[in-house]
């Protein structure tokens, strides 16, 4: 049932209204919603993308370790979610998206980011690819209309499937035993960012090996109204390995240790962006590596080149490690300990490197080609009092941890 | 097989002007035109054995200067006959009125108080087109390497440059973006004398006299110029192919190929740069230049949305074409007889546009895809001064008559012999007996125009020549003063800026803009 653009005109096609409802619901409940609830102890909520979601849902220091040492489970059904089908649906993504979606083999997910005429990045987000003409793009905002624009002189289509789908995150070192006890046959032939369908009552589930935490984990994907069995099939055989649900904290100090970056708070994506200087280019967010000038055509090429040729990128995302062990949260970069020079958007203290970690974006040169004698500015409160605590801090390659058991083949099966 | 520097789509006029231009400079130019001849929507046609019309543009009025003077047109065969054509407005319950010299130096017909008051305003309109046609003859302000002040600097000098006073300015800028009407009521009492105004600002655009901007359609008008005169008119000695033939001796004088039978099927790009064309029979020619003379969004189809951004394509997808205008053309037995028409009059511009709540009327009903039951029109009787356009004794008649949407709602195919019904009706009410004298018709809808001369949406100018899609932003922005997002792809035909109208200027600005690129 793949449209070609011609026969999608805006008199044929619903209104785009129709197709994207999620707003007329405050704080959607996920699919998941009964399990976490009766889980959520601390009652710790937020919203993620309209929906209800938890902060953190019994203890996040121990929910964080759970990651690290057990099996965490995470809905990321909030996760914005379009379906791309149709014959030119590699060509549509390779169009819309930075990376070459021709090396995207079938089975396979990539980590991609995609921008706007200008080359300022719109979102980043992972592409699954179901089969060869179908695939997913999962990310933190709602791109529908620009989405449907793209496929103008495509044979594809394109819809929302945000809540048609739900999402969970099963991460940590015995996530492998949890699935393969929950008799998912041949999960642990997957590689890392490799994407498989298991049969899952009367349908199917999509697990690929991918994650937000930089550990070993994977990420299933069912229909909603699979979402609950798939659930309570994970904690049945998971309570043996420490499978245990975790909120946003927990995921959040993952994915920092882990170097990724989180849309509209490391980065203001460019339909957010109310003031003209806070647009970024790929290049100006750390996602340079994916900007592929060899494959055809695709949104911001021209932009994004000319910045490079003339190397007029204004902004660097880099990695600090800051003296100490106080993090360095939206604290200002400064260089020589005067001249402001950026912003931390993201910090901890992160148990697993026993460092003091951050992400911060600092104005070219500063982090590009000057590097030295950079301090960060903190605030600490102390019983209604600031102190103020200049630290060094020092660019360090990102993810600041590594762990071997993330691409580990075959995965550790305890 | 010989290779060139530079591929022109289309051998519009401004494909030959473009690719003469160029050709002069040095370049080796092949022009590729579809059709079995060049001159797009300014050929001259048997429409009937015998008969022969300007197939679409019949009135030439704003051939620009420059273009005449760079292609040696004169040289080439172009005459200019020096008496101005005047332009009559009709009327069925009144004498005619007749603008006389260039767009009314004298009026017959009206009251002194009348043509007091038309000589005041047609001298605020001359000046007031006057300040903008220096924008309307260059390359428009570029502003993405400009800064805020730059371009009002730009915009104060290209006002200032005409010294205007103070009071003048402020008139000036007050009225810019008023509909045609408004203005019209303050100045002039005369129905004729207005509907014949707001006729012409509406001409070959989707508005009405009351749309708001409808005045700038006039202003388009008044900024053209034939020989020196601003304001004049003049129907070309062998209709309007004669322009297209001195243009093409012009373009073999400067080494230009032009293959006719050539339809272009797509812009080959690679790594965001054009290198060729592609043909409907597959040949592939390359050239590090392509000169697109084509519409803007047939030439972005042409390259694909895969070699564009979407924000880009969209904004493409967006630009209003569909066009109002129909051509009517009539083979008479003899000439025709407007009612209190003089008999040298008939060689002028009729006009029937008897109010501007008539024209207005006309107007409505095309805003719900229905054409006017009593449509308006500028009629030409080209024969009366070139009697080769017709066998002896009998006469051509040429119109173009508004508003006949594109997208008819109830389809053309019903709705032509519908029209065609209402069009001899309005002419038979002033040229009484005309019916019976005709031996051959042809009305050509916009969408027939579109189909016949690859116009999409049949449109005058390639695209609506409204304020949001003038200057920086014509076609769109991205792809205005002649550059577009793919390197080496330039456009240079009537959607882009200034816009339509048998006058070169977009192929003489987007030649000096590639030459000044230099490759
Ligand atoms: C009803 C009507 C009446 C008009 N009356 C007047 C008038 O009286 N006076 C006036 O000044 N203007 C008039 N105009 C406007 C004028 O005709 C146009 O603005 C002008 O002719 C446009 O010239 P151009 O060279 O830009 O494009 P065109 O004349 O449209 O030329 C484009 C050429 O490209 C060719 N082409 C298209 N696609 C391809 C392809 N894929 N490959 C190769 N070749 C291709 C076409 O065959 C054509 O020859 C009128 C327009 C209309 C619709």
């Amino acid at each position: 049932m793949a449209k070609t653009a011609r026969k999608t005109n805006a008199s044929t096609r619903p209104p785009r209204a129709a197709l994207q409802g999620h707003f007329r619901t405050l704080r959607l409940p996920s699919p998941l919603q009964p399990r976490i609830d009766a889980l959520a102890k601390t009652e710790d909520w937020y919203t993620w993308a309209g929906y209800k979601a938890p902060l953190s849902l019994w203890d996040e220091e121990l929910e964080y370790f759970t990651i690290r040492s057990q099996a965490a489970a995470f809905d990321i059904s909030p996760m914005v979610k379009y379906r791309i089908e149709g014959a030119d649906a590699e060509a549509f993504c390779n169009r819309v998206t930075l990376r070459d979606v021709s090396k995207l083999k079938p089975g396979r997910v990539h980590y991609t980011a995609w921008c706007d005429d200008a080359g300022h990045v719109l979102d980043d987000g992972t592409l699954f690819r179901l089969a060869p003409t179908h695939f997913r793009l999962c990310c933190q905002e709602r791109h529908l209309p620009w989405l449907l624009d793209s496929t103008i002189g495509f044979d594809v289509m394109v819809e929302e499937e945000t809540e048609a789908v739900a999402g969970l995150a099963l991460q940590g070192p015995t996530s492998l035993a949890v699935l393969r006890d929950a008799g998912f046959a041949g999960v642990e032939k997957l590689k890392i960012f490799d994407l498989a369908e298991f049969p899952h009552e009367s349908g199917m589930v999509a697990i690929s090996r991918t994650g937000f935490t930089g550990d070993l984990g994977y990420e299933l994907f069912v229909p909603a109204k699979l979402a609950l069995s798939l659930w309570d099939r994970l904690f049945e055989v998971g309570r043996l390995h420490g499978i245990r649900a975790i909120g946003y904290t927990a995921l959040n100090r993952a994915r920092i240790e882990a170097g990724l970056i989180v849309a509209n708070a490391d980065f203001v994506t460019a339909e957010h962006a109310i003031r003209g200087d806070r647009l970024r280019l790929p290049d100006e967010i750390g996602l340079g590596f994916m900007v592929d000038a060899e494959k055809p055509h695709f949104n911001g090429r021209r932009t994004i080149l000319a910045a490079r040729a003339n190397r007029s990128m204004k902004h660097v995302l880099v990695g600090l490690e800051i003296e100490g062990n106080i993090p360095a949260e939206h604290a200002i970069v400064y260089h020589r300990q005067k001249r402001e020079v950026g912003l931390v958007s993201a910090a901890i203290w992160s148990p697993m490197a026993k460092r003091n970690i951050a992400i911060a974006s600092l104005s070219r040169p500063y982090g590009d080609t000057v590097t030295d004698d950079l301090w960060v500015e903190i605030y600490a409160m102390r019983e209604l009092k600031y102190e103020r605590l200049m630290k060094r801090a020092r660019i360090v390659p990102r993810p600041f941890i590594k762990l071997e058991r993330r691409t580990a083949n075959p995965p550790a099966n305890v | 097989m010989t290779s060139f520097d530079v591929i022109v789509i289309g051998g519009g006029h401004n494909g030959l002007v473009a690719a003469t231009t160029l050709g002069r400079a040095g370049r080796k130019v092949l022009v590729l035109e579809a059709a079995g001849e060049i001159g797009g929507a300014a050929r001259t046609e048997e429409f009937f054995p015998g008969f022969r019309v300007s197939s679409i543009a019949h009135v030439l009025n704003r051939l620009h200067p420059e273009v005449v003077k760079i292609l040696e047109l004169e040289k080439h065969g172009l005459a200019f006959e020096r008496q101005a054509t005047p332009s009559v407005a009709l009327s069925t319950t009144d004498d005619p009125l007749v603008l006389r010299g260039a767009y009314g130096e004298s009026l017959d017909g009206a009251t002194d108080s009348e043509a007091a008051a038309w000589r005041e305003l047609r001298a605020l309109l001359f000046r007031y087109a006057g300040i903008l046609k220096p924008f309307l003859a260059r390359r428009p302000p570029d502003l993405a390497d400009m800064s805020l002040s730059e371009t009002s600097a730009l915009a104060m000098a290209g006002l200032s440059l005409k010294r205007l006073g103070k009071e003048d300015m402020r008139d000036f800028l007050r009225m810019l973006l008023m509909n045609v009407a408004d203005v019209l009521d303050e100045h002039l009492e005369d129905d004729r004398l207005k509907g014949l105004l707001a006729f012409d600002a509406v001409l070959g655009s989707h508005l009405g006299p009351r749309s708001p901007t409808s005045l700038l359609g006039l202003y388009y008008r008044l900024a053209g110029e034939i020989g020196g005169v601003p304001g004049a008119q003049l129907l070309p000695k062998g209709g309007m192919g004669a322009i297209i033939a001195a243009m093409g001796a012009s373009a073999s004088a400067a080494g230009i190929v032009v293959r006719s039978n050539a339809e272009v099927a797509k812009i080959l790009v690679e790594k965001g740069r054009a290198v060729g064309v592609a043909l409907q029979n597959d040949e592939q020619i390359r050239a590090k230049t392509i000169v697109s003379a084509i519409n803007p969004s047939s030439t972005f189809s042409l390259v694909g949305s895969r070699e564009l951004d979407t924000g880009f394509v969209r904004k493409v997808k967006n630009i209003r074409m569909m066009g109002d205008a129909a051509k009517l053309h009539l083979a008479l037995d003899r000439p025709p007889e407007f009612l209190g028409v003089r008999t040298e009059d008939h060689r002028g511009r009729l006009v029937i546009a008897p109010s501007t709540d008539h024209v207005e009327r006309a107007f409505n009903p095309s805003k719900y895809g229905e054409f006017s039951p009593e449509p308006v029109m500028e009629i030409t009787l080209p024969s009366l001064a070139d009697p080769s356009l017709a066998p002896d004794g009998a006469c051509v008649l040429s119109a173009v008559v508004q508003y006949a949407p594109y997208a008819l709602g109830e389809g053309w195919e019903a709705g032509k012999p519908k029209f065609l019904n209402a069009i001899m009706a309005q002419l038979e009410a002033h040229a009484p007996g005309i019916a019976k004298s005709i031996r051959h018709t042809e009305l050509l809808t916009p969408l027939d125009i579109e189909q016949r001369y690859r116009m999409p949406g049949g449109h005058w100018h390639h695209g609506e020549l409204q304020a949001d899609q003038m200057l920086m932003s014509r076609p769109v922005s991205g792809a205005a003063g002649y550059s577009t997002p793919v390197d080496g792809l330039y456009l240079c035909g009537a959607g882009s800026h200034p816009g339509g109208g048998v006058s070169g200027v977009p192929g003489l600005n987007a030649a000096r803009h590639i030459i000044a690129m230099k490759a």
